[in-house]
């Protein structure tokens, strides 16, 4: 375990020390690991700005307006200046704005689209890992059917079968998302499920259910909060991916991907309305990569 | 007359294998009386633990062909799996074999704890009381308080400590206290103790094995020990069950087998207990049979210094040579029965004490095999 052996090389508290300080110790110990990694504690400082500028967009944003369908042509396509950071697009509207309104229609999607997968993925993962037998047969050959089956083209195809908009586009990545937790839980609780604690606590009187959410469950959770961090820089990409192919939000709603499909026509001319939300795609798909590469190797586990 | 509070009858388990059904427990016969603790010996992989698993109902992919578990008057395997639930844990409780792993690595003692109490007290409260209780918190500070006192009666000197820590932050000795404690807090009527203490090294498993036993007097706790050491059943057993590949082989209240040990298992067991006078002991030649292959008759007949024609051909079934004293052996048959019994005690041999206790009693070192070889 990843946990003991981060613990066992402290020396046992004498019994002055309460727990509550031991514990705080410990906590800090682990994040200080995590700190060691510079890349990590760059992703961590990227994703807090993200997020800063996500919540208080209304306030950072000069044209708060320009988050809609604003139109004013008098200063359309100007290039990046002190009055517009980034540029003004076809229609005048700030791209900077923009770009913050952007930032909360992403991470709000990466959160309830991994919010769904989780649940959905790692409950069936859970049951068909610790059940066994035919319903783990069942549940993880439909698994597989899913897995087998690209993400991007399985969320196009349910966008196109259920109409463009941006709630449709987090169900629709969310349901191809799902089978990835529900593969590396199963596989998790098959080793889990054969450690003595958990025959020791069914000899206590637990039952199945408690077994599996009580006592397996918190094992597993360290390569899925890891996996999960990974995750949301690809679920974003995935979601700008649909939205410039015009299948998410709809216009006006400034999300990254339909900035990016609106300025492609201009990039000889006005490169800035393109390139702009791509590097502010870049940032945050970074930003979490580096967040979950320096998880992964304090918790050190394998993903995948 | 005591109360008999568990009897297991003829019990057969079968395993289907890939090399065919291994028969792994075949007719097996044993008691256990109220407020008595008995101990079932014998080598690793003789099936003890699928014995006491059958017990407890936590035997997944085994097929139990036939025997009854009778536990108050009830046969266990005729319940429902609801009803044996109901029964884990409160009524029959059992002690993990190795305290490194038996505790959840994520959990702090003290969550493990109260968790046992919760889906316990759970499982007798009315809606309206348990959502009762989850608004006021009552039964979270009772829990915590009487998963501390237990932790206590283990002889945990900072049980407030203990409580909010992980497993890892304790030592063998301290988990085996609190694998106990855990056991022992829905204050069970029988409890099976699956080999307590022997992880750890030998002082700390008699500290643990005396703390046991105190505290299952103090509570009147039935125990079935399960143990590969005949000095430790020694020390915490009342009666000794001896188990060989799957069927008992003798049966004796404790002081009896260890003065008149009958059964040339039982014999080998004895002698292969190291003792200081004597070193380490010959041990028994051979290993256990395969179980999908068993012998036909007598399943130790191969490794057996006594064999006999006979014992390859008729199934040597239990019998009494004294009131309490059950064997089954061929040799305690038939017309010289007696002879050969008396000349098998008069072979004591010296099982010298537990490693714990120091020396043996006695300095004398008798050489059974060879002798036995004479006497057949």
């Amino acid at each position: 375990m990843n946990m003991a052996t981060e613990k066992s090389n402290t020396r046992l508290p004498s019994t002055e020390d309460t727990a509550q300080q031991e514990r705080f110790k410990q906590i800090k110990r682990t994040f200080q690991s995590f700190l060691q990694n510079t890349l990590s504690v760059v992703g961590l400082l990227m994703i807090l700005t993200l997020v800063f500028a996500a919540t208080f967009a209304p306030f950072i944003a000069p044209y708060p307006d320009d988050a809609g369908a604003g139109v004013h042509f008098d200063r359309a396509s100007q290039p990046p200046s002190l009055e517009h950071p980034m540029g003004t697009d076809t229609t005048g509207r700030d791209i900077f704005s923009r770009v913050l309104f952007g930032a909360r229609l992403s991470l709000m999607m990466g959160v309830i689209v991994l919010s769904i997968a989780i649940s959905i993925g790692v409950t069936l993962g859970l049951i068909a890992g610790y059940i066994g037998g035919k319903t783990n047969s069942i549940i993880m050959r439909i698994t597989d059917i899913f897995l087998a089956i690209p993400p991007t083209l399985l969320a196009m195809a349910v966008v196109a079968a259920t109409g463009a908009s941006l709630f449709n586009v987090m169900v629709a990545i969310a349901f191809s998302w799902w089978s990835w937790y529900a593969r590396l839980t199963q596989g998790e609780v098959l080793s889990i499920k054969e450690e003595e604690f958990i025959e020791s606590s069914q000899a206590l009187g637990s039952n199945w259910l408690r077994t599996t959410f009580k006592e397996v469950l918190p094992n597993v959770l360290s390569p899925i909060t890891v996996k999960a961090t990974l995750d949301m820089g690809f679920v974003i990409l995935v979601g700008a991916g649909l939205s410039f192919l015009g299948l998410g939000a709809q216009p006006p709603t400034p999300t990254w991907g339909a900035m990016i499909a609106q300025g492609r026509n201009y990039v000889t001319t006005f490169w800035w309305i393109a390139v702009f939300p791509g590097l502010a795609i870049s940032f945050a798909v970074l930003g979490f990569n580096f967040i979950g590469d320096g998880l992964r190797d304090a918790f050190d586990v394998e993903v995948n | 007359m005591p109360e008999t509070l568990l009897e297991v009858r003829n019990l057969h388990v079968q395993f289907d294998t890939y090399d065919g059904v291994a028969e792994v427990i075949n007719g097996v016969d044993f008691k256990l009386n109220r407020g008595e603790t008995a101990a079932l010996v014998g080598e690793t992989g003789c099936g003890k633990s699928v014995t006491v698993k059958s017990i407890m109902g936590l035997l997944p992919g085994a097929d139990i062909t036939a025997g009854e578990i009778i536990y108050k008057g009830q046969d266990l395997l005729e319940l429902s799996d609801a009803e044996r639930h109901a029964r884990r844990g409160q009524e029959i409780s059992m002690i993990m074999q190795d305290p490194m792993t038996s505790l959840n690595p994520v959990l702090t003692v003290g969550e493990q704890m109260t968790d046992v109490l919760k889906w316990q007290g759970e499982r007798r409260l009315s809606i309206t009381d348990w959502i009762q209780d989850k608004v006021s918190r009552k039964s979270d500070a009772d829990y915590r308080e009487r998963a501390i006192e237990m932790l206590a009666d283990v002889e945990i000197s900072a049980p407030e400590r203990v409580f909010s820590s992980y497993p890892v932050e304790l030592s063998g000795g301290m988990r085996q206290r609190v694998l106990i404690a855990i056991a022992l807090l829905s204050e069970p009527n029988f409890l099976i103790a699956d080999e307590p203490g022997t992880a750890l090294d030998v002082t700390t498993e008699a500290k643990v094995l005396d703390l046991l036993d105190e505290l299952v007097e103090d509570r009147n706790t039935s125990v079935l020990y399960i143990t590969h050491d005949l000095g430790v059943a020694r020390e915490v057993s009342e009666f000794i069950n001896v188990m060989y590949a799957g069927e008992i082989v003798e049966q004796a209240p404790t002081a009896e087998l260890f003065d008149n040990p009958e059964h040339p298992y039982t014999r080998g067991l004895l002698e292969s207990i190291p003792t200081l006078s004597s070193g380490i002991g010959g041990g028994i030649e051979g290993h256990l049979p395969d179980y999908t292959d068993p012998p036909a008759a007598c399943r130790f007949a191969d490794r057996c210094p006594y064999a006999e024609p006979k014992c390859s051909e008729v199934v040597p079934y239990p019998r009494k040579t004294s009131d309490d004293h059950t064997v089954s052996c061929h040799l305690f048959d038939g017309e010289n029965a007696y002879d050969r019994h008396q000349a098998l005690v008069r072979e004591n041999v010296n099982i010298g004490s537990p490693p714990w206790q120091g020396g043996s009693e006695d300095e004398t070192e008798p050489d059974v095999v060879a002798d036995g070889g004479n006497s057949k």
